[in-house]
C-alpha cells in the first residue's frame, strides 16, 4: 500500500465509500486472478460440482452398482421411500444426536483447557502436547484404543469401576450408552483442534487489557467474563461452525467401533448411504438419501449463518 | 543458468513433467497386464486369526510346487466390506484371479454377473468332478444347475468345552466324553453345574458388537424346530412366530439366570473361555487354533440338538473358491487358477487342522481325517448344515444377519422381549423383501 491510489481507496473503504478510482485497473488484475484460480476451479467443477450433479441425476433412477447404465427412471420413488423409511429417520436422528452430544463439550472444554493451559507458567508445552496429541492419531487407532477401554467385563474402564465398587454400563452394547460412549471417544480424540484455535485466540488478546482491568480491581473471573470471552467471540463462532460440520460428517468412529450397532442404534446417515450404495448396490436410492442429507446440512448452515450475522451486527 | 526462467518456460517444463508422469503410470499399468500372462496369480480372501495362519501355510505349499507363478494373496476384513470390495474390483475390471466367497454369498455374486461359470470339462481337466465333493455342499452351491464355485469346507457352529471344568462338574462319562445336552433341561442343567465349578458362568455367547454369533445360535435351534425365515428367494418373510418365540425365550433364560455373561463381545467371550471363567463356548469351529495356542484343556463337539429330536440341524456355511469375472478370456489363466484351487483342496488336511469340516472326499473319507480329534467329532455337521435362506440381502455377514443378529442380541441383553424382537426382524426384513433386487 505505497501508492497514492491505494491509500485513497483504503480511506474510502473505511468511510464506506465505494472505490471508484482503481476500477480501470481492475480488469487486467481480475484476469490474472482468474488465471490463478482456474486450476482450482477446474478441480472444483470436476470433483465437486460434477459428481454432485451426477448424484442428483442418479437419485431419480433405479441405478444399481452391478448393472450398467441408469437402470430406468424412478421419478420421486427413491425420495418417497427414504422419507417413509424408519431407517432414514433414525440414522438422521443418530447423526443429529451425535452432533448435539459432541459440539457443546468440544467447544466448552476446548475453551476451558486452552484458558488453563495458557495460565500455566512452567511446562506449558506439556499441556499443549498432551491435549493436541490425540488429534493426530488416525481414526482406526483411536477406535482400537477405546474399544479396548470399553470391552465389557475385561476392559480397563470396567475393571477400574469394579475396583471402586461400581458396575459399568455396557458401553458399546447398550443402545442408550453407545452414542454417549462414542461421543466421549470423539471428544478425547478431536478436542486438540479446538484447543489450538482457542490458544491462538487467547494470544491475540493484548496484555494491557488485563493489566488495565486488574488496576481497576477486576478479579480473575471478571477478567475472563468481561475480556476473554467477548474478545474470543469470533474464535468461538469459527470453532462452533467447524465443529457442527465435522460432527454432522461423522462416519469412521461408528463404522469401526460399533458398525452402527447395537441394533442400528448408532448408524449415522453417512453409513446408511454407504450401506445402501455399496453393500446393497442400490446407488440410486443411496444418492437420494445423500441429497436429502445435503438439504439438512444446508438448512442447519443457513440457520447458523443467520444467527451469526445477527451476532456480528451486535458486536 | 544465468537467466531466470520465465513463467512460460516454467509452465512448459511443468507440463513436460506431468506428461512424463502420466506416461510413467501407463507403462506401469502395461507392465502389470503383461506380467499377468507370464504367470502371476492374485488371490483374495477374508481369513484372519487362526484361519489366516493356516491359509498362509497352504499358500506356501502352493508356492513351493509352482515357483514359476507369482502368487499375491490379499486378506481383507470379513463380511460386507469384503464383498463390497470384491464387487467393486470386479466391476472396475481389476478382479483377482481367484477369491474366497461364502457359499451363501456366492449366489448373489452370480446374479450380479460377477463370477465366471465353471464348466464341467474345465473342472474335470483338473480332477475336480462333482462326485469328489460332499453332496450336501456341492448341490447347495449350484445356481440353476451350474457350478460357479468350488467348496472347500463346511464351517458349522459348534460347542467348545473345557474338559477339566466339565470333569469337575460331573458332565463327562467314564470314557471322558461329554454327556449329551440334547434337551432344554439337560442343557440348562449342564450350564448350572458348570457355573457352580467356575464360580462365574456356565457358557458364553458373544452378542455385543457382534451380530453373526447370536444369529448362528438362533438359526441352529430354530432349524432344529424346522423353522424358516425367508421364502421365494427372499421376496417373502415367513418367520414362524411360535417357534422363534420358543427359541428366543430359551436363549434369554441363559443370560437372565446368569448362566451366560451379559453383556459380552466376541473377544471377551474367547478370553473368558480361555481363562476358565466359563466351561462352554458357542462359536464357529475356527477358534480351535486360539485355544490350542492357549494350551488349555478343551475339546469341541456338535452343537447340542436341544430342539431337534431326530431332526438334527446346525447353522453352517461353506468357504468356496470363486473365479471373479475377468475382463478378457485366457485359457492359460483359467488353468493357472484351477491348478491353484486344486492345490488348496489337496492341502485339505492343513485346512481341517484349523477346525473346518473338509468337503474334498479324497481326504474327508480317508482314515487320516477320522483320526483327527477333536476335528472329526463334528464331521456330521456338514450333512446337517442349515445354510442361511436365499435373498439378495442374505448370506454370511450380510444385512440379513445384521438385522436378525441385532434383534436376537437385544433379547439376550434384556433390551427387548422375544415378541418385540420378532416384530422388529419381520419389519426390517419385509422392507428388504419388498425392495426389488438390485442384482
Amino acid at each position: 500500500m505505497s501508492t497514492q491510489t491505494s491509500d485513497q481507496t483504503d480511506t474510502d473503504a473505511r468511510r464506506g465509500i465505494a472505490p471508484t478510482a482503481p476500477r480501470r485497473r481492475a480488469a487486467p488484475q481480475g484476469r490474472a486472478a482468474s488465471a490463478f484460480l482456474a486450476p482450482f476451479a477446474v478441480l472444483y467443477l470436476l470433483f465437486i460440482i460434477g459428481p454432485a450433479l451426477y448424484g442428483l441425476v442418479l437419485s431419480f433412477t433405479d441405478a444399481s452398482l452391478v448393472k450398467p447404465g441408469l437402470n430406468g427412471a424412478a421419478g420421486l420413488r427413491n425420495y418417497a421411500e427414504a422419507l417413509s423409511s424408519s431407517d432414514f429417520w433414525s440414522s438422521l436422528w443418530h447423526t443429529l444426536w451425535f452432533t448435539i452430544l459432541t459440539t457443546p463439550p468440544l467447544v466448552i472444554l476446548g475453551f476451558v483447557l486452552a484458558l488453563l493451559a495458557n495460565r500455566v507458567a512452567r511446562g506449558r508445552w506439556f499441556f499443549r502436547l498432551a491435549f493436541f496429541a490425540p488429534y493426530i492419531l488416525p481414526s482406526a487407532v483411536v477406535a482400537l484404543i477405546w474399544m479396548w477401554l470399553y470391552t465389557p467385563a475385561l476392559g480397563l474402564l470396567d475393571t477400574a469401576l469394579a475396583k471402586v465398587g461400581m458396575t459399568a454400563p455396557s458401553w458399546l452394547g447398550d443402545a442408550a450408552w453407545a452414542m454417549p460412549s462414542l461421543a466421549i471417544t470423539t471428544v478425547w480424540w478431536t478436542l486438540g483442534f479446538n484447543f489450538i484455535l482457542y490458544l491462538a485466540g487467547l494470544q491475540e488478546i493484548p496484555r494491557d487489557l488485563y493489566e488495565a482491568a486488574a488496576m481497576d480491581g477486576a478479579g480473575p473471573w471478571q477478567q475472563v467474563r468481561r475480556i476473554t470471552i467477548p474478545m474470543l467471540g469470533r474464535t468461538t463462532t469459527l470453532v462452533a461452525v467447524l465443529q457442527v460440520i465435522a460432527s454432522l460428517k461423522v462416519f469412521d468412529q461408528m463404522y469401526l467401533m460399533t458398525s452402527g450397532g447395537p441394533n442400528f442404534a448408532t448408524r449415522s446417515i453417512l453409513q446408511l448411504v454407504y450401506d445402501e450404495g455399496f453393500t446393497n448396490y442400490r446407488v440410486g436410492y443411496a444418492a437420494a438419501v445423500s441429497m436429502l442429507f445435503f438439504l439438512v446440512v444446508l438448512a442447519v448452515s443457513a440457520v447458523w449463518f443467520t444467527l451469526v450475522r445477527r451476532q456480528e451486527k451486535v458486536v | 543458468m544465468t537467466k531466470n526462467l520465465s513463467r512460460r518456460q516454467l509452465l512448459a517444463v511443468a507440463g513436460l513433467g506431468a506428461t512424463a508422469a502420466l506416461t510413467g503410470c501407463s507403462s506401469v499399468a502395461a507392465g502389470l497386464s503383461t506380467s499377468r500372462e507370464t504367470g502371476t496369480l492374485d488371490f483374495w480372501n477374508l481369513f484372519g486369526g487362526g484361519d489366516g495362519v493356516r491359509m498362509q501355510q497352504m499358500l506356501d505349499g502352493y508356492r513351493a510346487e509352482h515357483a514359476d507363478v507369482e502368487l499375491a494373496a490379499v486378506t481383507l476384513a470379513w463380511g460386507n466390506p469384503y464383498y463390497t470390495k470384491l464387487s467393486l474390483a470386479t466391476l472396475g475390471d481389476r478382479p483377482p484371479e481367484v477369491a474366497i466367497s461364502h457359499l451363501t454369498r456366492m449366489k448373489n455374486l452370480v446374479r450380479a454377473d460377477l463370477l465366471e461359470e465353471l464348466r464341467p470339462d474345465d473342472l474335470a481337466r483338473h480332477g475336480m468332478t462333482p462326485d469328489k465333493f460332499n453332496q450336501r455342499a456341492w448341490e447347495a452351491a449350484l445356481v440353476d444347475g451350474k457350478a460357479y464355485c468350488i467348496p472347500i469346507d463346511t464351517h458349522p457352529f459348534v460347542m467348545f468345552y473345557n474338559t477339566d471344568i466339565c470333569q469337575q462338574a460331573g458332565l463327562l462319562d467314564s470314557a471322558g466324553k461329554l454327556t449329551p445336552l440334547d434337551s432344554e433341561a439337560a442343557f440348562t442343567d449342564a450350564m448350572k453345574k458348570a457355573k457352580a465349578v467356575t464360580g462365574e458362568f456356565g457358557g458364553a455367547l458373544a452378542f455385543v458388537s457382534e451380530t453373526s454369533t447370536p444369529w448362528r445360535m438362533f438359526q441352529s435351534f430354530y432349524s432344529q424346530l424346522g423353522g424358516q425365515m425367508l421364502a421365494d428367494d427372499g421376496t417373502k418373510v415367513v418367520i414362524d412366530e411360535a417357534k422363534a418365540t420358543q427359541v428366543l425365550t430359551f436363549m434369554r433364560s441363559l443370560t437372565r439366570d446368569g448362566l451366560f455373561p451379559n453383556p459380552i463381545d466376541y473377544q471377551g467371550s474367547i478370553a473368558m473361555f480361555a481363562n476358565g471363567q466359563t466351561a462352554f463356548l458357542f462359536q464357529g469351529e475356527w477358534e480351535i487354533t486360539t485355544f490350542q495356542t492357549a494350551k488349555m484343556p478343551f475339546s469341541m463337539t456338535l452343537f447340542p440338538n436341544v430342539f431337534g429330536g431326530s431332526n438334527y440341524a446346525v447353522q453352517a456355511d461353506s468357504h468356496t473358491f470363486v473365479l471373479p469375472r475377468q475382463p478378457s478370456h485366457d485359457a492359460a489363466r483359467l488353468d493357472r487358477s484351477l491348478t491353484f484351487v486344486r492345490s488348496m483342496l489337496d492341502q485339505s488336511k492343513t485346512w481341517t487342522e484349523g477346525g473346518h469340516v473338509p468337503l474334498w472326499l479324497p481326504f474327508a473319507e480317508g482314515a487320516e481325517y477320522a483320526q483327527m480329534s477333536p476335528q472329526s467329532n463334528y464331521a456330521s455337521a456338514a450333512d446337517a448344515a442349515a445354510y442361511d435362506a436365499e435373498g439378495w440381502y442374505s448370506g454370511s455377514g450380510s444385512n440379513f444377519e445384521i438385522i436378525t443378529g441385532s434383534a436376537i442380541g437385544d433379547v439376550l441383553s434384556g433390551a427387548a422381549s422375544p415378541q418385540q424382537a420378532i416384530a422388529q426382524m419381520r419389519g426390517s426384513l419385509e422392507q428388504l423383501a419388498g425392495t426389488p433386487s438390485p442384482l
